[in-house]
């Protein structure tokens, strides 16, 4: 049976992502027809009803564009509201931002290794039924999860959907005195991050590698998170005004996603391999060595492990948390006046899951014009289907439940948040 | 003895209030020995078949597959707790409900004619029977546990009809409004939170929903002398909650009064 010509693989309800989706792979005389990530998550018009909104609203609404990656939302979406108002955030409050922003790595990146990915490595079909037989690491994920979870309550006032964040700043600025705790708990989830890029290295991974071009934020000295120009592998160069004279979104036929290419070049790829390849060799010392003791070299080309990439980036993250509440002061104050005027204003910060594009575009008043959001998964959706074919292509060998497995895992590696795209893309409602 | 099936369902929403329950890490596994997670697409590839004991379910309703999903939901469903803003009053999203959808999908989407949705975002106890709901945007995870435990252990649920006013009183906070002229929906807005805005030094913008027989107009008029405009009282009335009766209300006064 495994090598009949014509094969359809159809799981109509993803499991173990953020949000809604589909996926689709049809074979014919054992060539691969289509390939197709289907979103049919309902759409919500964030775009739409910003319009009309204040400029100081968009951190709160757009956070809740995804439960996931709040915070990349906010983030994004506050670089370019104040872009738009001629202000630049710097020193402690940037700092302090930033410092959030590692919270949410920590918190999304655990959450995805050990509850959504690790299962599919270790043959589980969830994280419940992992903790049965192997609960020390699972209670380790869980704990190291919580860390920073622990910090973007700190910081934020509760992790999903934080409330201490506005434009210029922060509302509250935490005392050294309310960090002191949790900078002991960092202490441990520094070990339990290098414990995990480990465990996770140690996996049996399918051999598969692709060719895609990897975009990331860039700023040189530093792994870029929450500021920098958008590079690639392919020679991308350019500010986050620049995004949208480079990148366009293309209707495919047959297809029922917009989806983001380099106009030059078609698809790329944004995310923690993306990020890896532009940017290791300013990982910090921990990071870097426990990279080096992966394997992980100058490139990380085979999607299956860009588990172990993210196991680094959550060592990274843990390590930038605990150099940046070595000398925390609190700002005081704990923002800067953003005052209104009319004018476009572009920002990208890199989710979890990748670039993460808004644009506002304000009257005098602040009030909003238009407004536009790119966000990672609809950005490397393009590269996703590409895997999902090539993969298939690869693998036709195995028996129809397997290379189900595989074409799941396929989509998981890359920790789509289909919630987040969805709003972007065109659904196409075929559960039939 | 066979454990209670668990069962979580998404309709449109951002995954947070779901997420919620991964979050409670200390309970997680705890939860899951006392329950048998039967369908939950976000954590687990298992689906087991309906009947389930309880169903908690995120999102709101914003297709007609949708509104044919939720009824099956609840044939399948002993008990059906609704989670969060988008369930219990439609979400942000039900701000397409005092605008025109048609204009909204042009607006984002090239081929509006491919966008399958309805004209209004509707929360799911205006198409089925709900038992219990939990209010916020997002949930408290700390209510979700404690709802549980009731539900699992027979108990009542725990309800509460104090306003956020009360958990700041609670947490000893000084009153935004009036030590700051800070805007705040506190007055109106139902606990749940343990008043985290005022405790981070901003007014309170409403995203548990209304409390019950709030005093909307009070507060609209303590929002006007702290500084906001018609036009801003509209907008705070009409966010996370917007089409929760006692705030789509005030906003619909507030949005008559401001137009020019």
């Amino acid at each position: 049976m495994t090598h009949k010509v014509s094969r359809k693989i159809d799981v109509r309800e993803l499991a173990r992502v953020e949000g809604e989706g589909a996926l689709h792979v049809r074979v014919r005389g054992g060539v691969v027809h289509e390939a197709r990530l289907d979103i049919y998550e309902p759409p919500r018009f964030f775009e739409a009803f910003l319009r009309g909104r204040g400029y100081t609203e968009p951190p709160d609404i757009t956070a809740r564009i995804c439960g996931i990656c709040p915070v990349a939302y906010q983030m994004s979406s506050c670089q370019a509201l104040e872009a738009a108002c001629g202000v630049t955030v710097e020193g402690a409050i940037a700092d302090l931002r930033r410092l959030l922003y590692c919270a949410e790595w920590i918190e999304s990146h655990t959450l995805h290794i050990y509850l959504l990915h690790a299962p599919d490595f270790l043959g589980y079909d969830s994280v419940v039924a992992l903790a049965k037989d192997a609960p020390e690491l699972v209670q380790r994920g869980l704990k190291l999860k919580q860390v920073g979870n622990e910090l973007l309550e700190l910081i934020g006032g509760r992790a999903i959907h934080p409330v201490n964040i506005r434009l210029g700043g922060f509302y509250r600025a935490p005392t050294r005195r309310e960090f002191r705790p949790v900078v002991e708990r960092l202490h441990w989830a520094l070990e339990a991050a290098v414990e995990t890029v480990r465990l996770v290295s140690g996996f049996v991974f399918p051999d598969y590698e692709h060719d895609h071009e990897y975009v990331a934020l860039s700023s040189p000295g530093t792994y870029a998170i929450e500021r920098g120009r958008l590079r690639s592998t392919g020679g991308l160069d350019i500010a986050p005004a620049q995004f949208e004279e480079h990148i366009g979104e293309e209707h495919v036929a047959h297809s029922t996603a917009l989806h983001a290419r380099i106009k030059e070049r078609g698809r790329y790829l944004v995310g923690p391999q993306a990020r890896y390849t532009l940017n290791g060799q300013w990982l910090s010392p921990v990071a870097r060595q426990a990279a080096d003791e992966a394997g992980l070299g100058e490139t990380c080309r085979n999607p299956f492990r860009s588990i172990i990439v993210r196991a680094v980036e959550t060592v990274y993250a843990v390590e930038e948390a605990l150099r940046l509440l070595a000398d925390y002061q609190p700002p005081d104050p704990p923002y800067v006046e953003v005052p209104p005027r009319a004018g476009v204003g572009h920002g990208i910060t890199e989710a979890p899951r990748g670039s993460l594009f808004h644009r506002y575009e304000l009257d005098a008043d602040g009030i909003i014009q238009s407004a536009r959001i790119v966000p990672p998964t609809s950005q490397s959706q393009p590269s996703i289907e590409d895997d999902l074919r090539g993969l298939v292509e690869t693998h036709l060998d195995l028996p129809d439940d397997e290379l189900t497995l595989r074409c799941e895992q396929a989509i998981r590696n890359y920790d789509p948040c289909i919630s987040c795209a969805t709003h972007f893309l065109h659904l196409e409602v075929d559960r039939g | 003895m066979a454990l209670p099936k668990l069962a979580v369902w998404k309709f449109a929403s951002c995954d947070g209030c779901q997420l919620s329950l991964l979050d409670c890490e200390d309970e997680l596994l705890a939860v899951a020995g006392q329950v048998e997670i039967a369908h939950f697409l976000e954590a687990s590839r298992e689906r087991v078949p309906g009947p389930y004991d309880v169903s908690l379910v995120e999102g709101s309703i914003t297709t007609r597959d949708d509104a044919h999903r939720i009824q099956k939901v609840r044939a399948l469903s002993r008990t059906l707790v609704t989670i969060g803003a988008c369930a219990t009053s439609g979400g942000v999203q039900a701000l397409r409900n005092v605008a025109d959808v048609d204009e909204y999908r042009s607006i984002v989407y090239p081929h509006p004619e491919y966008v399958a949705t309805l004209d209004r975002s509707t929360p799911i106890a205006q198409h089925v029977r709900v038992d219990h709901e939990l209010r916020g945007c997002p949930i408290n995870r700390v209510q979700l546990l404690e709802l549980l435990a009731a539900l699992l252990h027979g108990g009542r649920p725990p309800r509460t009809t104090a306003s956020v006013c009360t958990e700041c009183k609670l947490r000893d906070n000084v009153c935004v409004v009036v030590a700051h002229g800070t805007p705040c929906l506190g007055p109106v807005t139902a606990a749940g939170c343990g008043a985290l805005c005022p405790s981070y030094h901003r007014g309170c913008y409403g995203c548990f929903g209304p409390v019950a027989a709030a005093n909307t107009a009070a507060v609209a008029e303590s929002l006007r002398e702290c500084g906001m405009s018609e036009a801003d009282v509209t907008r705070v009335f009409r966010t996370f909650n917007a089409d929760a009766p006692a705030f789509r209300k005030e906003a619909e006064l507030h949005d008559a009064q401001s137009q020019p």
